[in-house]
């Protein structure tokens, strides 16, 4: 049965913004996409949003759907209380451009910073040999759609606004994967320490559980990663080595 | 005058999908300077959605493979409307193409000996698709991302070209607006790469975002370029059906390359009774021959299930239309006797999306499919090694450029198609560029187009860009899709040309400030162009041939056999449309066919 539900949408730029109720009616299986998309086509088309596969692949439609980041197309109307308004908002760790776009661009420019892949024998034509079980934890990291939902829900650059000491979660994914890359020979620890800010993320694990990919983004991501910081640097032993080759 | 925005490349490329970005990476290492536009976000363009693998005869699981088998398969599969060529050189060089990802930083499934698993699909003699689970997209356009960042290019993200810039017969740039804020800008190239990828929004079943809206393609035309085979659009046989609005969302061709079953209502295994004589010594003859090469593929003919797409589609069409579809409207597709842990290790987002968004836990239960709009055959005319188009300075790759799919793809090709010529289109523009300069920014033009644009924001009522998009998709779906008529294409071309007429009165309320509505109006003159070309060119061929499937015409022609359809546009902006003989081939590549027929 096709019953009536109400969004309420926040409308607004940079500047700031109000929210607006809009009255649609649902259908079966019916996300919070589909119910922006009837808004735009028959209430209001300057409503903006982003999306592209509407099939949870290309994590364009980050939202915050009654306060919990989601993707919207992923979200089902029939699982949200309808007894009152669902709240549609921006993500809130990035500025507002208009109603639910918001100015991401930040997450593309650290992204910018990272050493990629780097090989023995770069130049080299050879088809790679690697096992699959070296790299199931590869490709776990590698599922991110880079929808930055875990950028949005971050303590570090949500509540505290510290994107200039700590990457986010996205990106300390981006780095295991590398770093974790069993032909990867370069090594990105003092990066990660002392540039994407590894030692800032005190694992509260929120990026994991809103992740859609379902990455265990914390406990086999950062953790690791935050391991190799330790061995090179708070290592006594490496320490003292460290110190008798004049390095800091 | 109004003062706009401007930005100067050697190379300038229209896209950023994987060919748009192999493209990049070509250019930049030929040592251009490269600006990139893309309408959405990087790396959220259409190769993200690509699912089953990319097709090079690696040879990791079967040593029998080689490029030959590859190019045959894929002359077989395009019914020998393919430019031999291009075939050819996309044949050889898929496997360094591939290799060479691996060493950009994707990560691939692996085989035992810890080589690219290869995966079989439908046409393909052997298994051939390196994959990476049922995300291959994803890991390809992450990685030539990647790699094109670290190779350094300028991106323009979430900005929209709408109009290709000429000085005399060469392109030498493009104007758009940024979607943010809606100011005009405007792009300089000495030479321009078009990777705007392919069309399908004017439909009403497909599986395409709303960026698929003939943009690209209508571009060039406007422009002057000669397009080809655009009468062959691809119909995916397994969209989904149901719930609403996940209509048209595609079910990957790996279901049934793993196992998946197709049945009617009736619960019969159809598609052993629409096995077409051609390929009928390589099809399997039984329900259990079919099931043993799921498991042994050396010694077993392949299940029906992985006929070319085109056959397929129009099986599942007549069933449907014959009675014996499903409650929905469509065919069952049954993956569930395979197994959970099985399922969940090989396809685990078809697992995820039909258990959250279509209420079927396909580990338990049938899917229900329906044939949806899913690929572009045709497209710009495109020479196979530069990938020059009919104009100067313009190159084509990827989903909007033609030749190498021919009437129908097979499903890996395009994922290679994305390199292979990626590659080729970047390197040859950045060769151009060297010898060219940058000519004057024709301000007539610009100023046409921003005219154009801001039409529908000067007020009062009109048109609702989205009433005439749906309207559009309806006669589109009803008239030209699967199974196509004198009657009905030309019901379909009446209205499309009153739809033309209607949308010069579209009208948009709000600034240009990130408006899908004002974002939509110049779409939809896109779609409505590209689907009278569509239709137009369909009218042309009286004949069934791969994706294009005439009920008045149901044999092949002779003299179509020959011929691709090339569409113009005319000194009066009439389209022109007309037949052109298809290359004649080598002697050594009709033995190649030949040896495997």
């Amino acid at each position: 049965m096709a019953k009536t539900i109400t969004l309420r949408v926040f409308r607004g730029d940079a500047n700031g913004g109000t929210t607006q109720d809009f009255r649609v009616e649902t259908f079966p299986g019916m996300v919070v996409l589909d119910a922006i998309h009837v808004i735009q086509k028959e209430q209001d088309p300057s409503l903006a949003c982003r999306w592209n596969c509407k099939a949870a692949k290309c994590g364009s439609c980050s939202a915050e759907v009654n306060g919990m980041p989601r993707l919207m197309c992923k979200t089902r109307v029939d699982a949200l209380p309808t007894d009152k308004p669902i709240e549609v908002f921006p993500l809130k760790t990035f500025p507002v451009i208009k109603d639910l776009v918001t100015d991401v661009s930040w997450n593309y420019e650290v992204a910018k910073k990272i050493q990629g892949l780097t090989l023995a024998d770069e130049g080299s034509k050879e088809p790679l040999r690697m096992q699959q079980i070296d790299v199931d934890r590869v490709q776990e990291f590698r599922k991110c759609i880079e929808c930055f939902l875990c950028q949005n829900t971050c303590h570090i650059l949500r509540d505290n606004e510290r994107k200039d000491v700590f990457f986010g979660p996205r990106q300390m994914i981006r780095l295991a994967s590398l770093e974790m890359h069993p032909l990867d020979v370069a090594d990105r620890t003092q990066f990660l320490k002392e540039v994407a800010g590894v030692g800032a993320c005190n694992i509260t694990k929120c990026c994991t559980e809103v992740c859609p990919e379902h990455i265990q983004i914390t406990d086999n991501g950062i953790i690791p990663l935050k391991e190799r910081v330790a061995d090179t640097y708070f290592d006594p032993v490496r320490k003292l080595l460290r110190w008798v080759g004049g390095r800091k | 005058m109004a003062n706009y925005e401007v930005f100067e490349y050697d190379v300038l490329v229209i896209g950023a999908g994987g060919s748009g970005l192999r493209a990049v990476i070509g250019a930049r290492e030929k040592g251009a300077s490269v600006g990139v536009v893309t309408k959405s976000l990087l790396g959220k363009a259409h190769t993200v959605m690509a699912e089953g693998g990319a097709a090079a005869a690696l040879g990791n699981y079967d040593k029998e493979d080689n490029w030959k088998v590859h190019f045959r398969d894929t002359m077989r599969g395009g019914k020998f409307l393919n430019n031999w060529r291009t075939v050819e050189i996309f044949a050889k060089e898929a496997p360094d193409r591939i290799l060479e990802l691996e060493r950009y930083g994707a990560v691939f499934d692996r085989t035992p000996e810890g080589l690219i698993s290869q995966r079989a699909f439908g046409g393909h003699a052997y298994r051939r698709l390196a994959h990476v689970g049922d995300r291959t997209g994803l890991e390809l356009i992450r990685t030539l991302q990647d790699h094109a960042v670290r190779l350094g290019m300028e991106v323009h993200m979430e900005t929209t070209l709408t109009r290709l810039l000429k000085d005399g017969d060469r392109i030498i740039g493009a104007v758009g607006y940024r979607r943010g804020d809606g100011s005009i800008v405007i792009f300089r190239g000495k030479a321009v790469v078009l990777a705007t990828g392919g069309w399908g929004r004017m439909f009403r079943y497909t599986s395409n975002s709303w960026e698929s809206t003939g943009d690209g393609l209508v571009m060039a035309y406007e422009a002057g370029a000669v397009l080809k085979d655009v009468e062959f659009m691809q119909f995916h046989p397994t969209g989904m059906i149901w719930p609403p609005g996940m209509r048209g969302v595609l079910v990957t061709e790996g279901v049934r390359g793993e196992g998946g079953i197709l049945r009617n209502s009736k619960g019969e295994r159809f598609m052993f009774n629409h096995v077409p004589e051609f390929y009928r010594a390589e099809t399997a003859e039984t329900p259990e021959e079919a099931a043993r090469w799921v498991e042994d593929k050396k010694n077993n003919r392949r299940p029906p299930e992985l006929l070319p797409r085109d056959v397929v589609a129009r099986a599942i069409y007549k069933e449907v239309k014959e009675g014996r579809g499903s409650e929905h409207g469509g065919v069952y597709l049954d993956i569930s006797h395979k197994g959970e842990a099985y399922i969940k290790k090989k396809l685990p987002s078809m697992y995820d999306q039909f258990l959250h968004l279509g209420d079927v836990d396909i580990t338990k239960q049938p899917m229900e499919v329906y044939p949806t709009v899913h690929y572009a055959m045709g497209g710009v005319d495109t020479e196979p090694e530069e990938c020059k188009t009919s104009l100067r300075g313009l190159f084509a790759c990827g989903e909007v450029a033609c030749g190498l799919h021919g009437a129908n793809r097979l499903g890996g090709n395009s994922l290679t198609d994305l390199l292979v010529f990626g590659r080729r289109a970047g390197e040859a523009a950045a060769e151009f560029a060297k010898t060219e300069g940058h000519p004057e920014t024709p301000m007539d033009q610009v100023e046409e187009e921003v005219e154009l644009l801001m039409r529908p924001l000067q007020g009062g009522d009109g048109e609702n860009p989205y009433t005439i998009q749906s309207e559009l998709q309806e006669a589109m779906q009803e008239g030209a899709m699967i199974a196509r008529t004198e009657e009905s294409l030309k019901q379909t071309l009446d209205k499309i040309l009153e739809l033309q007429r209607r949308a010069n009165d579209i009208r948009v309320a709000g600034s240009p400030a990130f408006n899908p509505g004002w974002n939509a109006a110049r779409d939809t003159l896109y779609m409505l162009i590209s689907s009278e070309l569509i239709v137009r060119a369909a009218l042309e061929r009286k004949e069934s041939r791969g994706s294009h499937w005439r009920l008045d015409y149901p044999n092949e022609d002779e003299f179509w056999s020959k011929h691709n359809i090339t569409v113009r546009k005319g000194e009066n902006g009439e389209p022109v449309i007309e037949p052109r003989p298809v290359p004649e081939m080598p002697e050594e590549l009709k033995k190649i066919l030949e040896e495997g027929a």
